[in-house]
């Protein structure tokens, strides 16, 4: 471990002769700064994305373990009778884990935010509410339907967790497109890294062919090149996530009715993650750099 | 210290070299001529081990080119001088540091070589020219800096292409010292000219052969000078 810490700490401090040989050339580096720092502004986004999808299909998964709500309306003095068939029915389906009558102070708070509060509940008809917990494995939503309706004919089932699914399924494919995303933009760095160096390898042909001259190994050649290129990269990037942060930081926050938008953003030791970014990108560039050195140099005699 | 047996190259088409043969001994001074495109060029290359023998073989200080590595090569060349024809140079760097390049690569760039480096440079006449940056330097200032380059890491052998090519006599003159003076420090060396002059200044001071390629061998041209 102590040997990999120093080999990586005596290539950022480097060989400030090697790095002389290779000439301080102006418009590759500039454009790899920039490069990399526009990939490491958008990695920013795509992991916030992932993450905030990531969170959103997690809320709607634990709201549907809840499962549904049965809705049972009946005269005042059938409802004691009709409530305990239907909580009957509901204890012997399978697929039910739990079924549980909702009190009437928790009826009150659904019904405060349309009705204000100190509703007087108990002289309104107002159905009686049950809570269903499922198994993992669910219950037959059409068959409970069937059983309830000869039962309990006044009992309507709110299968609400039905119509989430589709919605988890696309946070779900939300936050795997903002993976592939990250990959991308990855690949696409490391690609762009690579016609730089590329280019600057070219426009070095002469200080390569000095150097192979004089007796310089292909490991110091190409070692001169590669550093250069990787700092470079590790400093765009850590440019581009500093501006990406902030850009994240200044999100309006839409209070706290949590939409979709506000949940963009880091939470938590999420925070710690784009700054990977930096370390990722210059490990891409120090790959493709030495990947396209020792190829030209292979080439030469 | 450099072996060629049987060697050919071609660089497709007809052979340009063939059956060549010859051991450059320690301490030993060469003289290789021959009309223009004879190869003297590719023959050197072939001696560094730049060119890889299309037939035969040769042999750099006792191991195979065609079993050596690129870093094999690479290491050879640090007791190899070069000094090529059109002397190539990083233009971004001073003088005093391309000619100290040979020990910035090999990793041995050491303080008491700043005054091995004064004094080389004194050498060859370019102490006063030791900032300037190679595209500001003349053709025969930009030989002489070559040869400094080619020898500063003490190598066993100095390969010079032409190394007379476009300077005047004179400074032509003072660069043949500079080779015979080397040899004379126990350094093998191979002169590539089609300058019969230099050839001839040079025979009085040192005891050289010379070789000639004509039609794509080499002969000993002895006498005949």
């Amino acid at each position: 471990m102590n040997a990999v810490v120093a080999k990586v700490l005596g290539f950022l401090v480097g060989d400030a002769q090697a790095d002389r040989v290779v000439p301080p050339a102006g418009f590759t580096v500039r454009l790899t700064l920039f490069t990399s720092a526009a990939m490491a502004f958008l990695m920013v986004f795509a992991l916030a994305l992932s993450l905030a999808s990531g969170r959103l299909a997690a809320t709607w998964s634990s709201e549907l373990d809840r499962g549904a709500t049965l809705r049972l309306s009946a005269p005042p003095e059938q409802m004691a009778a009709q409530t305990a068939v239907a909580m009957a029915v509901l204890q012997t389906t399978p697929g039910v884990a739990t079924a549980r009558l909702l009190s009437a102070d928790e009826q009150r708070a659904l019904l405060a935010p349309w009705f204000g509060p100190d509703l007087p509940l108990e002289d309104l008809p107002v159905p009686q509410l049950i809570e269903i917990t499922e198994t993992g494995a669910g219950f037959d939503a059409a068959g409970l339907r069937l059983r309830l309706a000869a039962e309990v004919p006044g009992a309507v089932l709110d299968d609400h967790a039905r119509w989430r699914k589709p919605l988890v399924r696309a946070a779900g494919a939300l936050r795997a497109l903002g993976w592939v995303s990250i990959l991308l933009i990855g690949a696409a760095s490391a690609a762009m890294i690579t016609l730089a160096a590329n280019a600057a390898l070219a426009a070095n042909a002469q200080v390569i062919e000095v150097l192979r001259l004089v007796g310089a190994t292909d490991g110091y050649i190409a070692q001169a090149f590669v550093r250069r290129f990787t700092l470079r990269a590790l400093a765009g990037a850590a440019a581009g996530v500093v501006a990406g942060l902030i850009a994240v930081l200044l999100l309006p926050s839409a209070g706290a009715e949590a939409t979709f938008l506000t949940g963009l953003g880091f939470r938590g030791w999420h925070w710690l993650l784009p700054l990977l970014i930096a370390p990722i990108l210059g490990a891409v560039a120090y790959w493709a750099t030495g990947v396209a050195a020792r190829k030209t140099l292979e080439g030469l005699t | 210290m450099i072996e060629l047996e049987n060697v050919a190259y071609s660089y497709g088409g007809g052979e340009l070299l063939s059956e060549i043969s010859l051991k450059l001994a320690p301490g030993s001074f060469h003289f290789l001529t021959g009309p223009s495109g004879a190869g003297k060029t590719t023959f050197l290359k072939l001696c560094y081990g730049a060119l890889i023998p299309t037939a035969g073989d040769v042999h750099l200080f006792g191991q195979d080119v065609r079993a050596m590595t690129r870093d094999d090569i690479a290491l050879s060349r640090r007791r190899i001088g070069v000094v090529h024809q059109d002397c190539r140079f990083l233009d971004h760097l001073p003088v005093a540091e391309n000619v100290a390049l040979p020990l910035t690569v090999a990793g041995a760039d050491r303080l008491e070589d700043v005054a091995n480096m004064k004094e080389l440079l004194s050498w060859v006449g370019l102490s006063r020219r030791a900032d300037a940056l190679p595209p500001e330097l003349s053709g025969g200032e930009r030989q002489r800096a070559a040869l400094a380059r080619a020898v500063i890491q003490s190598p066993d052998v100095i390969l010079a292409d032409e190394p007379t090519g476009n300077i005047d006599w004179e400074m032509s003159q003072r660069l043949l010292t500079l080779l015979i003076e080397l040899n004379r420090m126990g350094k093998t060396v191979m002169i590539a000219t089609h300058d019969l002059s230099l050839i001839r200044a040079a025979k009085s001071h040192v005891q050289a052969r010379v070789l000639r390629i004509a039609n794509r061998r080499l002969q000993l041209a002895g006498a005949d000078l």
